[in-house]
């Protein structure tokens, strides 16, 4: 085990805004993505059932 | 050979590719939060601190999957877009048109996360070396192959076009791998050679292959749910789409 405590862990040691930061943008991207696509898939399947 | 040419490109039919594709998501979801969690955990909690770098150093294990996934991804959207282009594969096409978005992600997190471990460890967000420098402008041939294909109305020309500028810019994706050796930049080297052994420690590595293969995973998922969308954008007017529309929105 690294971290001693929760605050060692988000601390880094002294690099938590860079560590943090790197990742957060990664994790954000990588929830909103996903998203996105299923809402076009099911967008274009609620048109496709329209132009019938 | 003789009894395979059906078989093999069964699944070239969007109807056909569109079942499959739905099949196969789930699963990817499931390996990409199955792989993630544990790269993160080893990444985090296992891999001892770096002797150099200190903790700036476990960047590493999103910047440097993002980066190869990027680039790999670049090269298979050349590839399909060339591949929908020469043989009138619509499916290559719309998978090409599908890789784009996830591709320029990546490369934006490669870049993102890059600079957050410039700044500590170099002491700059950003640096014009070759390494930089040609794989900012692999997110530029991402944005410039999405805006080309968006703004052409004629589906096949858009295709055809996107295809030639897919192939063109597929040039600097080499550039990008070997611009470490090439020229003398401030990025470091290759961190994995197939030729030499791994100068990192074994957790570490452990960690940063299973953060590429939830990557991977993640960039299937999406770019598998991305082509079903725009099968049925392309296709809405096919009696099969029509059959599922009516069918409702469940699948």
């Amino acid at each position: 085990m690294n971290w001693n405590s929760a605050a060692e862990f988000f601390a880094m040691g002294g690099y938590g805004l860079y560590v943090w930061g790197s990742y957060a943008v990664a994790a954000a991207f990588m929830l909103i993505e996903p998203v996105l696509v299923v809402r076009r898939r099911r967008s274009a399947l609620h048109a496709a059932a329209a132009a019938e | 050979m003789s009894s395979s040419p059906t078989r093999l490109f069964t699944f070239a039919a969007p109807s056909r590719f569109y079942g499959l594709a739905g099949a196969l998501t789930p699963w990817f979801w499931v390996a990409t939060i199955a792989l993630a969690a544990a790269g993160l955990y080893i990444g985090f909690f296992v891999a001892p601190t770096d002797a150099t770098q200190g903790e700036a150093y476990r960047i590493i294990f999103i910047h440097v999957p993002a980066a190869w996934v990027s680039m790999v991804l670049y090269m298979a959207m050349a590839f399909w877009a060339g591949i929908g282009w020469a043989f009138k594969a619509r499916l290559a096409s719309m998978v090409a048109r599908a890789i784009a978005p996830t591709g320029a992600m990546f490369t934006f997190v490669a870049l993102w996360s890059g600079a957050f471990w410039g700044k500590p460890t170099w002491g700059t967000w950003w640096v014009w070396d070759a390494r930089l420098t040609s794989y900012l402008i692999l997110l530029f041939l991402y944005l410039g192959y999405i805006a080309l294909v968006e703004a052409i109305d004629d589906t096949r020309r858009a295709d055809n076009a996107g295809a030639l500028v897919a192939l063109v810019g597929a040039i600097n994706v080499p550039i990008i791998y070997f611009s470490v050796k090439w020229w003398n930049t401030l990025h470091q080297g290759a961190t994995i050679s197939a030729t030499v052994a791994p100068k990192m420690a074994s957790t570490m590595l452990t960690a940063m292959l299973l953060m590429t293969l939830a990557c991977w995973a993640y960039a299937f998922a999406v770019v598998l749910t991305r082509t079903r969308a725009i099968i049925l954008e392309r296709e809405r007017h096919a009696d099969w789409v029509a059959t599922l529309a009516r069918e409702g929105s469940k699948q």
